[in-house]
């Protein structure tokens, strides 16, 4: 069984340069992500008009790259300096931000009408570092992450969960920072396409979206 | 980074939270011309803290807006005024410099337009 990412080492480090560029140039990589994203910017719901998003993780700025074709003006935070690198080289329309999503966010209340955030979350879960209690960092990025979104603002976070109680921990510590919502899985049925997507909203709760499937 | 993501990014230092605005020392700037959006401008200029929009323009050397902001009823038609805005707030880049915080005196370098805003362990 291949390795997870995120046992082999924290994210600044494994995707470094090597890996970042492999990352940037993988056509089967690029595809999967620009579906994911087209995905979350539809679970996103958002007005018939050009928005302001947050990108957490936003790696090469693949995911970003979508939200520009969508017409949405765009900000990224990643913790790879090699993928922000990858990013400027292919010179996506957002801006960058060099920033560890576990130390929180670092913008202004009300600002974003929505954040995606494509296979990042998961690496909240990690204790890479002696200081890291994933508790905590889960429940600080939340909590500024609610602050910094216009209330009733959603979050859809694509994600791998390791375990069960992995995914319990995001949740319930989402839950804690006033976020209402669930988990939205598309094609539940098929270990190859199956995705799922943590669907957060920031206040009056909504109606959950459905999953896509196959029949 | 774009004039208009510094007017978001606030100081987190432990001790400091909420700072803003941060100064802003320009080391190399870069005016970029980006498609003009009026829809997008008429719908962010409502999240904008104005005057430290305005404050950051005049920092690095675009003294472009008025000092107080259009009413919101007339800005659309304000086309002079719609299209300073999207010079300042979308079309300038700081590309080299630093982000300092005025109250702890925090340091926030911008390389390659980025800025970092990572925390050293002790300061989260
Ligand atoms: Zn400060």
């Amino acid at each position: 069984m291949a390795k997870r990412p995120e046992h082999i080492a924290p994210p600044e480090l494994f995707y470094d340069e090597k890996e970042a560029r492999k990352y940037g140039n993988s056509t089967r990589m690029m595809a999967v992500q620009s579906t994911m994203s087209a995905r979350a910017i539809e679970l996103l719901n958002l007005p018939d008009r050009p928005c302001y998003l947050l990108d957490v993780g936003c790696g090469s700025g693949l995911s970003g790259e979508v939200l520009s074709e969508y017409g949405h003006v765009w900000v990224g935070t990643d913790i790879s300096s090699a993928m922000l690198g990858v990013a400027v080289e292919r010179e996506v329309e957002g801006d960058l931000c060099y920033a560890d999503m576990g130390q929180g966010m670092f913008f202004r209340n009300g600002i974003f009408d929505g954040c995606i955030s494509i296979s990042a979350l998961q690496w909240l879960c990690n204790a890479d570092k002696k200081c890291h209690r994933p508790k905590e960092r889960l429940e600080k990025f939340f909590q500024t992450l609610y602050n910094c979104l216009v209330p009733g603002a959603r979050a859809i976070f694509q994600l791998y969960p390791e375990t069960p109680q992995s995914m319990q921990l995001i949740t319930e510590c989402a839950m804690r920072c006033g976020f209402s919502g669930g988990l939205v899985i598309d094609y539940p049925n098929s270990t190859k396409a199956k995705k799922m997507f943590l669907c957060l909203d920031a206040g009056t709760p909504r109606k959950l979206p459905e999953g896509l499937s196959n029949g | 980074m774009r004039l208009l993501t510094h007017n978001q990014l606030i100081c987190v230092k432990k001790g400091c939270k909420d700072n803003f605005p941060l100064k802003i020392e320009c080391e190399k700037l870069e005016q970029e011309e980006t498609e003009y959006n009026e829809e997008f401008l008429l719908h962010v200029v409502d999240k904008l803290a104005y005057p430290e929009l305005r404050q950051a323009g005049i920092q690095v050397g675009i003294a472009d807006l008025p000092e107080s902001l259009p009413e919101k009823e007339s800005m659309a038609s304000d086309e002079l005024f719609l299209k300073s805005l999207h010079k300042v707030l979308l079309d300038t880049h700081v590309e080299e410099g630093a982000l300092i915080c005025e109250k702890c005196g925090r340091k926030y370098p911008i390389t390659k337009g980025i800025p970092n805003m990572l925390l050293n362990e002790d300061e989260v």
